[in-house]
């Protein structure tokens, strides 16, 4: 028992308080890990309904008929883009330098505002086209997949937009930059699904 | 409390998931040069796969159909460890097992799932074709 409390000024040797201290904020961006875990759990279910039903045309257009692969590539550009601007912002909050964090989430927000310009003006063209979602198996899927991506990319910039606000007001406060580092692995994460959405949906799409 | 726990926090290891210590608890694990790397491997990443299929380079379909998902795939795994520092220790791993259950069940859902579908047509029930007609 008596081992058990040390000498004054020696360095006790603690355990389970050094466990708590790795979880206290930690936690937070392991919590959202899994949540991030579970959403690339949907997106695989609508992929999988992709691959399933991608090829069912029912007589109506296929990829090779409808695909801009030229439009395609700029978003794809817009959205690399995006995510080394957000890895700049993340870069200034280390230095704690507000002003320079804030120009990069906006710069970031704009970013992703024209990647989901330019996938509406798509949707839009390929539904004056007559292929809309109810066309055809290949469109349900091809059109729940894409937008689903897009909605996601719609709620982070809405996120995104609400943190800009809250470092205004606040200042890189501790918790503004958990919030900041939960967006970024957001954001990061919709690029990792969107590079499965051009090489599977577009790229093998227009070859078939 | 936390002032006789310091001293041992600041000897852990550097890289140590996201606590470092009391204060560095909200690094972003990033540097410049990590972002610019997995940028520029991501363009080079992107910009074949595009080439391929919008220069018709290769006349085997088959054959870019394999490569620009190996490039996808390569990529992903660019982004993980550079965008989302992804690595075996952040949490203890438990970050890493996560990510490593979550691929399996992923694995297990798309393979399962085109598996099966593509094998039904084969499993089903001959019929004739003016039956098939009067189905709903």
């Amino acid at each position: 028992m008596h081992e058990m409390t040390p000498p004054p000024g020696a360095t006790a040797p603690v355990f389970y308080e050094q466990e708590e201290h790795a979880h206290g904020d930690g936690g937070t961006l392991f919590g959202f890990w899994i949540y991030l875990m579970g959403d690339s759990l949907i997106f695989a279910v609508l992929f999988a309904c992709y691959g399933v039903l991608g090829r069912n045309y029912a007589a109506g257009p296929s990829g090779a008929d409808l695909f801009d692969l030229r439009l395609v590539a700029v978003n794809t550009g817009l959205l690399l883009l995006s995510s080394i601007t957000y890895g700049f912002a993340m870069l200034e909050m280390d230095k704690e330098k507000a002003r320079t964090t804030l120009i990069w989430l906006a710069v970031t927000g704009l970013l992703g505002a024209a990647f989901l310009a330019i996938e509406l003006y798509e949707f839009a063209h390929l539904i004056r086209e007559g292929a809309t979602p109810q066309r055809s198996a290949f469109l349900s899927s091809f059109f729940t997949l894409v937008g689903t991506h897009g909605l996601h990319v719609t709620f982070g910039i809405v996120w995104l937009v609400t943190l800009m606000v809250q470092v205004r007001l606040r200042g890189l406060i501790r918790e503004n930059q958990r919030r900041l580092m939960c967006l970024s692995m957001f954001w990061h994460f919709l690029d990792v699904v969107w590079i499965g959405v051009f090489t599977f949906v577009y790229l093998m799409g227009v070859m078939r | 409390m936390s002032d006789i726990v310091e001293p041992g926090l600041a000897g852990r290891p550097q890289g140590h998931g996201e606590a470092h210590g009391p204060h560095d608890a909200h690094g972003s694990q990033g540097t410049f040069r990590s972002y610019m790397t997995g940028f520029v491997l991501s363009v080079i990443l992107t910009a074949i796969p595009f080439w391929l299929v919008m220069g018709d380079v290769l006349d085997d379909t088959r054959t870019t159909g394999i490569i620009i998902m190996a490039l996808a795939a390569v990529q992903i795994v660019v982004h993980m460890i550079y965008f989302l520092h992804m690595n075996t220790k952040s949490e203890g791993g438990w970050t890493f097992l996560a990510l490593v259950f979550t691929l399996i069940l992923v694995v297990i859902t798309l393979v399962g799932s085109i598996w099966v579908m593509y094998h039904l047509d084969q499993n089903m029930m001959p019929m004739p074709p003016h039956e098939a007609v009067q189905k709903p």
